[in-house]
């Protein structure tokens, strides 16, 4: 008898032995695997001139997006990081650098703020990455510093220059003056506007760079009133933009006739600057969700996490992780040269962008529209900003891949 | 039309008041940094926080509570002085007599903790908060359109950088601090509550840049941020007036408000640094700063 219950006890401790070393063993596995899996990096501003703008809630749109997808992609898990880089091109890098080199990173979106958008475009490129940029607006991405593994996603300069500065050219703005952000943004975005207003016959009757992050715009604003231009051309975004529109009403220059230009404008500063002092504001987004069926239903679903209806940057995002989710499982692979090819080949069609393309310079092109920022007695309900001036389809508001000047497609 | 350097004087005398405009915030802030400096040798980091609680005090009063720009104007700046209270009672106290870099750490610490909270309940975007009725509108002075808010924020800014100077360099209670500065254990003896008067001057400080706050509410959107956007400059007009001189940081804060002011219109770009260049030029020719007094 008691030699059965010795092996008996034998046996149990050699069965919980092996349940326990196969346990490790599939631990191990397990993390192997998630070593293997899909790695998507959100990189922009959380926390200054431009966190309401895309910030944190990118990262709430990214999530959406991996979890829509079911949360894996050809087996492997899909991982979210992300990392504030302060609208520093040197700290972005680096960041990207680490993610790209150790932490194994695949792929890095949403990027707000040029100068850095465009230093991490340079290092993907010498890293053979995948970067897809949302947050930052210069057609420079996908111009003279394109690369074969970049991607411009919700909308750029030449697409705001389109829209807001064609309209108002068109409809008897022809003589302007630019306040412009004083770093690679502000300038494509005063360039790119400045052509179509020429192109409409109107002429720039000057323009000033304020530092990145100015909370007191009076002197730029009294120089701009003092040029007599028929448009103040804001090319600057997020808080600045705020800010000017603000002052801008405080110094009178819209009661003395001038009209502002938001070029750069999005629900969040719509919504920061209420109805009160933004109606009337004539602006280019890429969405709105109050725009149709499948519009609503995303920013409803946003609404419900974040306490906020997304702008074009976060419904961007989501449309930007969702299609590299869907060309990843295409592609069968998460090689980057097999990847991108699928990026450029599949239609984009989701909550953000019906009937998408993306051209070999990687500018994923889509109808942008034009919109009047409502009075407050237009506003029926919570977040009920914008009414639609007008479509602008996707070929007319971007460049085609050979007028962009990217040396890829020449 | 006349002009000088290529810029028409009537642009000029604009960017000069708004120069001035500006100043305001500037010498009310330094002020309160100067005052604090002087009396608790504490170089207060969360100055900008405390100013920016002094705007979100406001702003909360009237969307949650109907307290209006007026009542705000008085009870904001009490607020941000309990809080005052509470800080150097808590902690400054125990570093009292330490190597001032203690307190500025601490300080700097506690700016980080406030802003990162506000930060995260309320956004970066900034909460719109409008100027009180009866100060809305401008009026136009020929060479420029000035907003009648702005206006009152000058006039308000030098009544009570006046008053301040008053109370600390004419009056019994301001002697009493001056000598607590210079030697606390014979006041003490004299029976004056040294410790009560050095919470006292830390509130007064502080509700210097609550007071601040509230002016800028309808100026600037009421944004968490808004303190550390505007503190390194004031740090540097506290450098340029020497550290804990009153009337240094007054007349400095307007001085180099109307500095920037003008480069805003020769050359833009270097508006950002203009009073870090005198800065460094300042400690260069007067490492005291301009009012201060060598040791």
């Amino acid at each position: 008898m008691k030699r059965t219950a010795t092996t008996a006890a034998s046996a149990v401790k050699s069965l919980a032995f092996s349940v326990a070393f196969g346990a490790l063993a599939l631990a191990g596995a397990v993390s192997a695997q998630a070593a293997d899996g899909v790695k998507i990096g959100i990189l922009n501003d959380q926390s200054g001139v431009y966190a309401d703008y895309g910030g944190k809630w990118s990262v709430e749109a990214a999530k959406m997006a991996i979890e829509d997808f079911g949360g894996s992609v050809l087996g492997q898990k899909v991982e979210l990081v992300s990392a504030d880089h302060q609208n520093k091109p040197d700290i972005g890098s680096n960041i990207a650098r680490q993610w790209y080199d150790v932490d194994g990173v695949d792929m890095i979106t949403e990027l707000t703020t040029s100068s850095v958008a465009l230093a991490v475009q340079e290092l993907s490129k010498e890293k053979k990455k995948i970067d897809i940029v949302v947050g930052a607006a210069t057609s420079r991405i996908t111009g003279d510093a394109c690369q074969p593994y970049g991607f411009h996603w919700a909308f750029d300069t030449r697409a705001l220059a389109v829209g807001t500065g064609g309209a108002l050219a068109k409809s008897g703005g022809d003589t302007w003056f630019f306040l412009t952000a004083d770093y690679a943004f502000g300038y494509q975005l005063e360039e790119d506007t400045t052509k179509l207003v020429k192109q409409e016959g109107g002429k720039v009757l000057g323009s000033v760079r304020h530092p990145l992050n100015t909370t007191d715009f009076s002197s730029f604003l009294l120089q701009a009133q003092a040029s007599g231009a028929k448009v103040v051309g804001l090319a600057n975004a997020g808080l600045d933009t705020t800010n000017s529109v603000k002052q801008a009403a405080e110094f009178g220059i819209t009661a003395g006739g001038q009209k502002l230009a938001g070029l750069l404008m999005t629900l969040a500063e719509v919504h920061g600057l209420g109805l009160k002092a933004a109606q009337g504001l004539v602006l280019t987004e890429g969405y709105y969700w109050d725009n149709d069926d499948k519009s609503r239903e995303f920013g409803e679903r946003f609404f419900k996490r974040t306490g906020r209806m997304p702008s074009m940057i976060h419904a961007g995002t989501y449309s930007a992780v969702l299609s590299y989710l869907k060309a990843v499982k295409a592609a069968n692979s998460k090689d980057t040269e097999k990847v991108a090819a699928k990026l450029k080949e599949l239609p984009v069609d989701d909550a953000f962008a019906q009937n998408g393309k993306v051209l070999a310079n990687g500018r994923m092109v889509h109808d942008m529209y034009l919109f009047e920022v409502k009075k407050p007695e237009e506003s029926k309900k919570p977040w009920d900003y914008y009414k639609k001036l007008a479509t602008i389809p996707g070929d007319k508001a971007f460049f085609t891949a050979a007028e962009s000047g990217c040396p890829l497609t020449k | 039309m006349t002009t000088i350097f290529g810029v028409p004087t009537a642009a000029l005398y604009g960017q000069l008041l708004i120069g001035l405009i500006n100043g305001s915030f500037y010498a009310l802030l330094s002020l309160g940094l100067a005052v604090i400096f002087g009396m608790l040798h504490v170089i207060n980091f969360a100055h900008g926080a405390l100013y920016m609680l002094g705007a979100f005090t406001a702003w909360l009063a009237l969307t949650k509570l109907g307290i209006n720009y007026w009542a705000a104007l008085v009870l904001a700046p009490i607020a941000v002085a309990l809080l005052g209270v509470v800080i150097e009672r808590t902690t400054l106290k125990r570093l009292a007599g330490l190597d001032p870099l203690y307190g500025l750490l601490l300080t700097f610490g506690l700016s980080l903790v406030i802003e990162g909270m506000f930060r995260h309940w309320y956004g970066s975007s900034g909460q719109p908060y409008s100027p009180p009725p009866q100060l809305q509108g401008g009026v136009n002075l020929g060479f420029m359109f000035l907003p009648i808010y702005r206006g009152w924020v000058v006039v308000a800014s030098v009544v009570v950088c006046f008053a301040t100077w008053f109370i600390i360099e004419r009056t019994r209670l301001g002697a009493y601090l001056r000598a607590a500065t210079e030697n606390p254990a014979l006041v003490q003896a004299f029976g004056i509550n040294v410790p009560l008067l050095v919470t006292l001057t830390y509130a007064g400080g502080v509700a210097l840049a609550g007071f601040a706050g509230v002016l800028a509410a309808p100026i600037y959107q009421v944004s968490p941020l808004m303190g550390s956007n505007l503190i390194i400059v004031v740090f540097a007009v506290v450098v340029v007036g020497g550290m804990g001189s009153i009337m240094g940081a007054i007349v400095t804060g307007y001085m180099l408000g109307v500095l920037e002011g003008l480069t805003k219109v020769y050359y833009p770009q270097a508006s950002a640094i203009v009073i870090f260049v005198v800065m460094a030029i300042v400690l260069l020719v007067r490492p005291a700063g301009l009012f201060g007094r060598g040791e």
